[in-house]
């Protein structure tokens, strides 16, 4: 395919660097800065896409980020396919293939179209009236149909292989645009010495100077004198330059966060950089210099492919040296349409008509493109234009006080409208900047601040070159003050200096604010007439009367109604046509109507660049003990307890050399602790080293139990409540010294007991002398269970007497351990005699392995949390978070024995005093029996006395815990039930979906019930 | 005691980024380091005993927040009006642990040791802080963050103290559990520089 459409020179293509690239299978050439949609437009391509609700044909509108229609699907391959792309974003590589949407079987020929035939019965609200019958249909059946009829892209479903990053920056002033007031803000506050980032949304700073050929600034050509700026910011170590970089969400206290594409416009982007960047900044100051967009009209037909903004088309021209045409007619309300059509007609483009819709035309523009001798028809609107694949013709009627006079064909092949320009105050809004209506410009502009921002240029409504650069150079020059005199946020409008601090001589054409909004007049059957207000969601000027019609007054109600506006691109080019089309219907000033709030993000945002580094095995820290590789090495199977990872069970190769299952390695693992000795990483308990004269006291008021008396050397089961009197989390304590414990917590519950702590001391009892410091990471911890444990353990010990006499169940002592510091527990979580070896985590795996080689002799077994939990279950030994769930006080989990019932207060000794915490059908720890003891009860199973009972059948409790015993040779379970220990010896019931299993209630002890066993 | 053949072996210390370190590449623009083993202490105390405390370990217990001091080798981080982490790089925690116990006798105080918890990583280069930053929200700028300033932050999601010894070094003090976590995230980081 040849670049028909092609002017013969100028513009910022590269001429020299011809392009290959796809779309819908068929290959073309552009150049080296072209847009997908330049290059297209180059090749004589309107038809890009398919209506979201009508499956209209549909072509480009702009040249930027407004762009509603063309939306594409660019895929280097399978996983790294990016749906509902803006062509007029995507830069043209080498090979790029990119594919049409929401049309089957093609482009030309969608058998969705029908829906435009048939839209008579999908007016607005449509879903909210229709398909409610049958009942349920809705859910299974319409909504998906529609969902899949009106559709957007399609998103990969393969994983995403490319890399996003994250970087956070500070600056003294960000500016927000680099068009001329982005750039003359940029150099103002960089020349005043501050840091400056500088980041627009297209691959080349510039803005609209990109598309002049005419305009000079100081004596230069516009283009040349942005080339000179860009190159003195560039060239200063206080500026840094973020092209391709969207400003996409304004956040509080003047973090703005931008996403900068770094490799979607290379032909090969290697891996080493990753495809988008995250920058969230934090500035000082903020300049917004957004610009203006120019507003569509909204007349019959006007979605036609062909159908163009004025000024877009003149971009595609001057910037890029694509015709949109060979002959266009132009609607215009302001003298935009003018420009538009002079700087066509340099480029070989016939300009057959502009229909100007006002009475009066005067000014340069239009006196210029008199004498270019284009036929300029004052009063005059377009009501309609043929051409369903490509605008072939438009029809024009002049309008006499109100009324449409008789229409006159004109051939064409593209339509070019100007509404006027809408200020994009889209980020001062998401500030939560106040918008004032200016009635003289005819547009909403920045009002009251909220952030540390001022806006410069278009986007707050100044207008003509000269004025545009002053402006941004003094509130440039402004930002870097405020910066550097840390000024109190500013408050209400900023206008600009009286006299700028900086003249800038600029030629160049002013449009001024002139302007149209609403939809123009046709006369023709409104039933039948397209206008088009929203392109991207299909909303004609009818939706938007309909809306009104049936009630709507508030803009937020009509949105929400028709969908106006909020399609991905936000209404940028339907919001303000809209609000016209209201006020007219309603006869109410357009500020009485409101402004829908503009929300992030300001262009639509990969998943991947919020998501940036965090995913599969660095999504969050993944926590491994001084042990772990051991256990991995040893095949451990391992399970997630918050973000560690613990060792489930060791399955070891059975009979033929099948791999145990879970059941029979732990039948295993708790068989060899009962009979000799097993091992187990308890390095995950949480440690808490609590020093300081007033420990003690600090202890007594945290715990339930009494602190005063545990002699130094001495370990003791601690209870913690909340201050609600439940049971918030437990552990072993040792005493190391009169002024210094050691404190174990639940794995879970480490940084929440911590933080309990630090919140009484800081707060509640300042006046302590203790001081809490983590140790959970300092030690690790290997416990040796069983009845040879002492065996095991004792030729590896120094300086502690092992002997059950001098080192009785729940001591501890300071020793070495083949030479490595220890504290030595004896403590059992099993029922058998055991020890805890308390070791600086760097010897954690040496001492681990000598130990194990130690107990060989004796068959030693290392085991898992799964063991741990059937071990303890045996003995009724509860876990805070199984068997508790945070409305358990100490009794109901038989813990009452732990609390000082003689202490004058611990936190949470108030809240047990209550009667209700005393009931007797409170919910009770208790041990269940099955009948059958080959059953094994589910956790979480209610437990009834009567299922047959009429529903609601009263419930008495649940099962907390359930396993199956290997030593016992049947299933025990420990259950919550009220009443739970006067129960002792009844018959309850487990309701299954299919039948109730029939439970005894027994005590929660299973096995060696009088605690024999743990002193070896 | 019975003799086991185990005990003639040393035990060899064993540490988190060991593996990582060894196949990490090297990136003039932003090195990566795995510090070696330090004495790590935390003191905390009341008034009295912050100037014995600092004598103790010889090097001068920091007053200004988020600073920290250096001598012979040794430094004292503030982390808090009430909490310092003393670092005493290649050294044995014990004497030391000793030494200002014995300074700090009857003074109300706290010195654990916790020379085990926690791992050092250097990241040194021209780029070392933006490295940092992409997990890091802080100004790193020389102007917010100047040589001699040491906080406890975060890296992604994990704590960690940082540290800056020159414009372009940095240390980071992580906990053992979370350090492999931090480096390869580091390591992300670095993807993009030569």
């Amino acid at each position: 395919m040849t670049n028909r459409f092609r002017t013969a020179s100028g513009g910022r293509i590269d001429r020299a660097a011809p392009l290959s690239f796809r779309f819908d299978g068929q290959t073309y050439s552009g150049f080296a800065g072209d847009t997908l949609a330049s290059a297209l437009i180059a090749n004589g391509v309107h038809l890009i896409g398919r209506s979201f609700k009508y499956h209209r044909p549909r072509g480009f509108l702009s040249a930027g980020s407004d762009e509603p229609n063309a939306l594409v699907n660019v895929a280097r391959d399978a996983a790294r396919a990016a749906p509902n792309l803006r062509a007029t974003q995507v830069e043209l590589h080498e090979g790029l293939k990119a594919q049409s949407q929401n049309r089957w079987p093609s482009l030309s020929f969608d058998a969705g179209a029908v829906n435009d035939l048939a839209s008579p019965f999908l007016p607005s609200g449509f879903y909210y009236k229709t398909f409610m019958w049958p009942a349920g249909a809705w859910k299974r059946f319409y909504e998906p149909k529609i969902r899949a009829m009106a559709g957007l892209g399609v998103a990969p479903e393969l994983p995403d292989p490319d890399r996003y990053t994250q970087n956070h920056a500070h600056c003294d002033v960000l500016v927000v645009g680099a068009g001329p007031a982005g750039l003359a803000a940029a150099l103002a506050a960089a020349e005043s010495g501050a840091k400056v980032i500088l980041c627009d949304e297209q691959a080349e700073l510039g803005g609209s100077l990109l598309s002049e050929i005419s305009a000079t600034i100081e004596g230069q050509k516009a283009t040349d004198w942005l080339a000179a700026t860009l190159a003195n910011l560039a060239g200063r170590d206080n500026v840094t330059l973020l092209p391709r970089t969207t400003a996409f969400g304004y956040f509080p206290h003047n973090l703005i966060a931008l996403a900068e594409r770094v490799t979607d416009h290379l032909a090969t982007p290697g891996t080493a950089l990753p495809r988008e960047r995250l920058w969230q900044v934090r500035a000082r100051e903020v300049v917004i210099a957004a610009g203006a967009l120019e507003r569509p009209l909204v007349f019959p037909d006007n979605d036609r492919p062909g159908v163009l903004l004025a000024d877009s088309a003149r971009t595609y021209a001057n910037r890029y040296g694509a015709k949109v045409g060979e002959r266009a007619v132009i609607f215009t309300a302001c003298d935009a349409g003018y420009r538009a059509a002079l700087d066509l007609k340099a480029a070989g483009v016939t300009i057959s008509a502009i229909a100007d819709l006002r009475a009066e035309v005067s000014g340069e523009l239009p006196a210029r493109a008199l004498a270019a001798g284009i036929d300029v028809r004052p009063s005059t609107v377009l009501v309609g234009a043929k051409g369903r694949l490509r605008v072939s013709s438009a029809q024009l009627a002049k309008v006499k006080n109100g009324a449409v006079g008789p229409t006159e064909t004109i051939a064409c092949d593209s339509v070019l409208m100007s509404g006027g320009f809408t200020p994009s105050v889209h980020l001062f809004s998401q500030s939560r900047g106040k918008l004032v209506w200016d009635g003289a410009a005819g547009a909403y502009l920045p009002g009251t601040s909220v952030e540390r921002e001022r806006s410069a240029g278009a986007c707050r409504g100044v207008h003509g070159l000269q004025r545009v650069l002053e402006d941004g150079y003094a509130q440039g020059e402004a930002a870097a003050k405020a910066s550097r005199d840390h000024a109190s946020p500013a408050r209400g409008a900023t206008p600009a200096p009286a006299t700028p601090s900086r003249a800038f001589a600029a030629n160049a054409e002013d449009l001024g604010s002139a302007g149209f909004i609403g939809a123009t007049p046709h006369g023709r059957n409104p039933a039948l007439a397209k206008a088009f207000v929203d392109w991207q969601n299909d909303v004609t000027s009818k939706d938007i009367l309909l809306a009104t019609r049936e009630g709507m007054r508030s803009i937020e109600h009509v949105k929400r109604y028709t969908t106006t506006g909020m399609a991905t691109d936000q209404g940028k080019t339907s919001n303000m046509n809209t609000l016209g089309i209201v006020s007219e219907a309603l006869d109410t000033p357009v500020p009485k109507i409101g402004l829908t709030t503009f929300r992030p993000p300001f262009t639509p945002t990969t998943f991947g660049i919020f998501a940036g580094a965090a995913r599969g095995d660095v999504f969050d820290p993944l926590r491994k003990t001084a042990i772990h590789d051991w256990a991995a090495e040893h095949g451990a199977a391992f399970e997630d307890v918050g973000n560690w990872k613990r060792a489930h069970y060791f399955p070891r190769a059975g009979e033929g050399g099948r791999m145990e299952d879970m059941h029979a390695a732990v039948a295993r693992e708790c068989k060899a602790v009962r009979a000799s000795v097993g091992m187990f990483d308890a390095s995950t308990l949480g440690k808490i080293e609590i020093v300081g004269p007033d420990a003690a006291e600090f202890m007594n008021r945290m715990y339930t139990n009494a602190w005063a008396k545990l002699e130094p050397g001495r370990l003791r089961y601690g209870v913690m409540l909340r201050e609600d009197g439940f049971v918030m989390d437990d552990g072993v304590v040792g005493r190391m010294a009169a002024d210094r414990f050691h404190v174990t917590t639940t794995t879970g519950g480490a940084p929440r007991v911590l933080a309990h702590m630090e919140d009484y001391l800081q707060t509640e009892w300042p006046d302590l002398d203790v001081w809490l410091t983590s140790t959970t990471e300092q030690w690790s911890v290997i416990a040796v269970q069983g009845p040879k444990a002492r065996e095991v353990i004792a030729p590896l010990i120094e300086g502690i007497d092992l002997s059950k006499e001098a080192f009785p169940h729940m001591c501890v002592r300071e020793g070495t351990i083949l030479g490595v510091p220890t504290r030595l527990f004896s403590v059992s979580f099993t029922g058998e005699l055991g020890f805890e070896i308390n070791v600086p985590s760097t010897y954690g795996r040496a001492v681990w392995e000598a130990v194990y080689a130690a107990g060989e002799r004796f068959g030693i077994t290392p085991y898992g949390t799964e063991t741990m939990h059937v071990l303890r279950a045996e003995k009724g030994y509860i876990i805070v978070g199984q068997e508790t769930d945070g409305t358990a006080t100490p009794d109901d989990a038989n813990l009452g024995w732990a609390v000082g019932k003689a202490k004058k207060d611990f936190v949470g000794k108030r809240s047990l005093a209550r009667d209700a915490m005393s009931a007797p059908d409170r919910r009770q720890l208790v041990g269940l029996k099955t009948t059958d003891p080959k059953v094994v009860l589910e956790e979480g199973a209610q437990i009834v006395a009567d299922p047959s009972a009429p529903v609601p059948v009263p419930m008495l409790g649940f099962v907390t815990s359930s396993y199956h015993s290997a030593v016992l040779g049947r299933s025990i379970a420990l259950a919550m039930v009220k009443g739970g220990r006067a129960r002792i010896g009844q018959k309850l019931m487990v309701p299954m979906p299919t039948h109730a299993i029939e439970v005894e209630v027994v005590e929660p002890v299973f096995y060696d019930p009088k605690g024999e066993r743990l002193n070896g | 005691m019975v003799e086991s053949p185990s005990m003639t072996l040393p035990l060899a210390p064993a540490r988190p980024l060991t593996a990582l370190a060894a196949a990490s590449r090297d990136v003039a623009a932003a090195r990566l380091v795995a510090l070696g083993d330090a004495a790590r202490l935390v003191f905390r105390g009341r008034e009295a005993a912050i100037g014995p405390a600092g004598e103790a370990f010889g090097v001068a217990l920091p007053r200004e927040s988020c600073r920290f001091n250096a001598a012979g080798g040794r430094f004292a981080f503030w982390l808090g009006p009430d909490e310092w982490l003393l670092l005493a790089p290649g050294a044995e925690a014990a004497p030391i642990f000793a030494a200002i116990e014995a300074a700090t006798s009857g003074l109300p105080h706290s010195l654990v040791d916790v020379s085990a918890r926690s791992v050092g990583i250097e990241i040194a280069g021209e780029r070392a802080a933006f490295v940092l930053n992409q997990g890091n929200p802080l100004d790193l700028s020389l102007d917010a963050f100047p040589v001699g300033m040491c906080t406890r932050t975060v890296f992604h999601k994990a704590e960690i103290v940082l540290v800056r010894h020159a414009p372009d070094v940095f240390h980071i003090d992580v906990w053992r559990s979370f350090a492999p976590y931090v480096w390869e995230l580091l390591e992300d980081a670095r993807r993009e520089l030569a």
